[in-house]
C-alpha cells in the first residue's frame, strides 16, 4: 500500500491485517515504554489545513510511538495564511525529504491531488465532505472488539446491521463509514432528514430511511454523526430542537435499541443536538473506546505504509 | 508421519529426536535455575512459540506448578525492516510481568543473532528481567553478534548457503528439521517456509 485515500482502497484482506496489527499496538499503548523503533529516522508531517485535536494528535503520537520524527503544520501561522497554494506547501514540505504527509483539508480531494505532486507516502486525514478513512478504520476497530466481546471468533461483520445517522451529506465519515463497513461484510442504513441525505444515494450501497425510530430496532450498532455546522450554509432544519426530536439519539430513542447494541460518535459531539447526554455516557457507549483506538489503528497505518523498503523512487520531474 | 521433504534435503531430527532434546533442555533449565521460581517461557513466533509451550509444559510436569508461557513477536525490532517489503508483525502476549522474571527466549534456530538482539530489544522496552536466558532447538551457527544460547537441542554445523527447516506439528502438522542446500530448494514446491535467520 503506498496511500492511504480512500476506504475503497482497502480490501478485506488488507483492512482484518490493519485491524490485526491494530490490537498489537494497543498492546503497546498499555506498556510501560510507550515505543517501537519500528519507524526510526522516518518523518511524517502533518499538514493539517483544518481545525482537529483527535485525529492530529493521534496521529502524532502514533508516529512519535512508533520512533518516526513527526511536525505538524497547521494553515494557521504557516505560510498558507501568506496565501501560499496547496501545490506549492506539499512541494515544499516533500522538498525537505519526509516520508509521509498526512493531510486534512476542506477540499474534497485534496490529499489524492497532493499524492500525485509526491513521492511521499500520502495518508487522508479528513478531505472535506469526501473520505476519512482512519476514522473508518478505527470505528471498524472498536465494533469489531465490541462484537468479539459475545462471539470471541468473529471476523468480519456478516449479519450486523449498522445504522449511521444524521448530516450524511456532509460527513466524510458516513462516506469512508459505509465502504469500509460493506468491505467487512455488515449492512448499512443511513438516516438522514431528506435535506440533509445526498443526492444520489440511491447508487450506494446501502438502504436508507428518514425515520430513526423505524430502524434503530434493527441495528447492532448505530453510529450518530456530527451535525457538521460550519459545512452549512444553513436552511436544512428549521432547528437545532427540531433536529433533535426527529434525528437525535434521546434518552427516549435509547429504549429502542436492542441490549448491547453499540454507541458510536466520531465526536466532538454536540451534546443535546444530535446525541444526548444519557447515550454519551450509557454503558454500550462507544465513544471513548474510539478515541482510544485511534492512535493503535493510526499506528497500524503507519506501520503498513512506511515500515518496508522504500519503493523505489523515480527522480522527481516537475508534474 | 514424516512426509519427505524435497529430494535433497536431509533429515537431522525426527518427532522422537525433537521431543527427546525438549525433554532435555526442560531439565537444564530447571537445573539452572535451580527449579521453577521466578521463570516465565517466551517464545518468538512462529514456530518458536510452539517449542515455548512445549518446554513450559515439560517443566510444567516435572515441577508441580503451572509455568507462565507466552509469545514475544520481534518484528517491529528487526534491524532489517527497511531491507524487505513491510513485515506482517506476529501477536505477543506476555502472561505476567518480565519485571524481576528469569525470561527464557525460545527460538527453533539460531543462526545470525539478529532474531535474539531484537527479542532482547524488545524484552527491554517490556520491563526489566532479573535474567533473559536462551534456548533453542537449533544452533547452526555462523553468529553476526555476540550472542550465544544457554541451552541447545542440537548443534548443527552448517554452510551459511545451506537451509534448515524446523517442522512442528502444532505449526506444519509434522515434526521434523532438515537440512538442505539453497539450490536443491530455490524454485521448489515448498512453500517458502519461515526461513529462520535470514541474514
Amino acid at each position: 500500500m503506498r496511500h492511504l485515500l480512500s476506504a475503497a482502497d482497502l480490501s478485506l484482506a488488507a483492512t482484518t491485517e490493519i485491524l490485526d496489527l491494530a490490537e498489537e499496538m494497543a498492546q503497546v499503548q498499555a506498556r510501560p515504554v510507550k515505543k517501537l523503533p519500528a519507524l526510526r529516522g522516518r518523518t511524517v508531517v502533518n499538514l493539517f489545513f483544518e481545525d482537529s485535536t483527535r485525529t492530529r494528535s493521534s496521529f502524532e503520537l502514533a508516529g512519535k510511538w512508533l520512533s518516526a520524527d513527526v511536525i505538524n503544520v497547521s494553515a494557521k501561522g504557516s505560510s498558507v495564511s501568506k496565501g501560499e497554494s496547496l501545490r506549492d506547501t506539499v512541494l515544499t514540505v516533500a522538498a525537505m525529504g519526509v516520508d509521509a504527509l498526512v493531510i486534512r483539508h476542506s477540499a474534497s480531494g485534496a490529499p489524492g491531488q497532493a499524492a500525485q505532486w509526491t513521492d511521499a507516502h500520502v495518508l487522508n486525514a479528513g478531505d472535506g465532505t469526501h473520505e476519512h478513512p482512519t476514522q473508518a478504520l478505527l470505528d471498524a476497530f472498536t465494533l469489531r472488539r465490541h462484537f468479539r466481546r459475545t462471539e470471541p471468533d468473529r471476523e468480519t461483520f456478516a449479519g450486523k446491521v449498522v445504522v449511521i445517522a444524521g448530516d450524511v451529506t456532509h460527513s466524510r465519515v458516513a462516506r469512508s463509514n459505509l465502504l469500509l463497513l460493506r468491505t467487512l461484510g455488515a449492512e448499512v442504513v443511513l438516516v438522514a432528514p431528506p435535506t440533509l441525505m445526498p443526492a444520489g444515494v440511491e447508487s450506494w450501497p446501502a438502504a436508507t430511511s428518514n425515520d430513526l425510530d423505524e430502524v434503530l430496532p434493527e441495528a447492532d450498532a448505530v453510529m450518530m454523526l456530527r451535525v457538521q455546522r460550519e459545512r452549512m450554509s444553513g436552511g436544512y432544519f428549521p432547528t437545532a430542537r427540531e433536529y433533535t426530536v426527529g434525528y437525535g439519539l434521546t434518552r427516549d430513542r435509547l429504549t429502542l435499541l436492542k441490549p448491547g447494541a453499540a454507541i458510536c460518535h466520531p465526536g466532538p459531539m454536540n451534546r443535546g443536538l444530535e446525541i444526548s447526554a444519557d447515550a454519551a455516557d450509557a454503558a454500550n457507549s462507544l465513544i471513548l473506546d474510539q478515541v482510544a483506538a485511534g492512535v493503535a489503528v493510526r499506528m497500524s497505518v503507519l506501520y503498513q505504509l512506511l515500515g518496508g523498503e522504500d519503493a523505489p523512487t523515480p527522480i522527481r520531474g516537475e508534474a | 508421519m514424516t512426509e519427505p521433504g524435497p529430494t535433497s534435503a536431509r533429515l537431522v531430527l525426527d518427532g522422537d529426536q525433537i521431543a527427546r532434546a525438549c525433554a532435555r533442555m526442560a531439565h537444564q533449565i530447571l537445573e539452572a535455575n535451580r527449579g521453577a521460581e521466578g521463570l516465565v517461557v517466551l517464545g518468538i513466533p512462529t514456530r518458536g512459540v510452539a517449542l515455548a509451550e512445549r518446554l513450559a509444559r515439560a517443566m510444567s510436569e516435572v515441577e508441580g506448578v503451572e509455568i507462565p508461557v507466552g509469545a514475544l513477536d520481534v518484528t517491529l525490532y528487526r534491524d532489517d525492516l527497511r531491507r524487505h517489503p513491510t513485515r506482517a508483525v506476529g501477536r505477543s502476549r506476555l502472561p505476567v510481568s518480565v519485571d524481576d522474571a528469569v525470561v527464557v527466549l525460545v527460538d527453533d534456530v539460531l543462526f545470525s543473532g539478529r532474531t535474539v538482539r531484537a527479542a532482547l530489544d524488545a524484552l527491554g522496552d517490556l520491563g526489566r528481567p532479573r535474567a533473559v536466558r536462551l534456548a533453542v532447538l537449533v544452533d547452526r551457527g555462523h553468529r553476526e553478534l555476540p550472542i550465544r544460547a544457554d541451552h541447545v537441542g542440537k548443534n548443527l554445523p552448517t554452510r551459511a548457503d545451506e537451509r534448515v527447516r524446523v517442522r512442528l506439528r502444532e505449526v506444519d502438522g509434522v515434526n521434523d528439521v532438515t537440512i538442505s542446500s539453497e539450490e536443491a530448494t530455490s524454485g521448489a514446491t515448498a512453500p517458502p517456509a519461515e526461513e529462520k535467520g535470514e541474514r
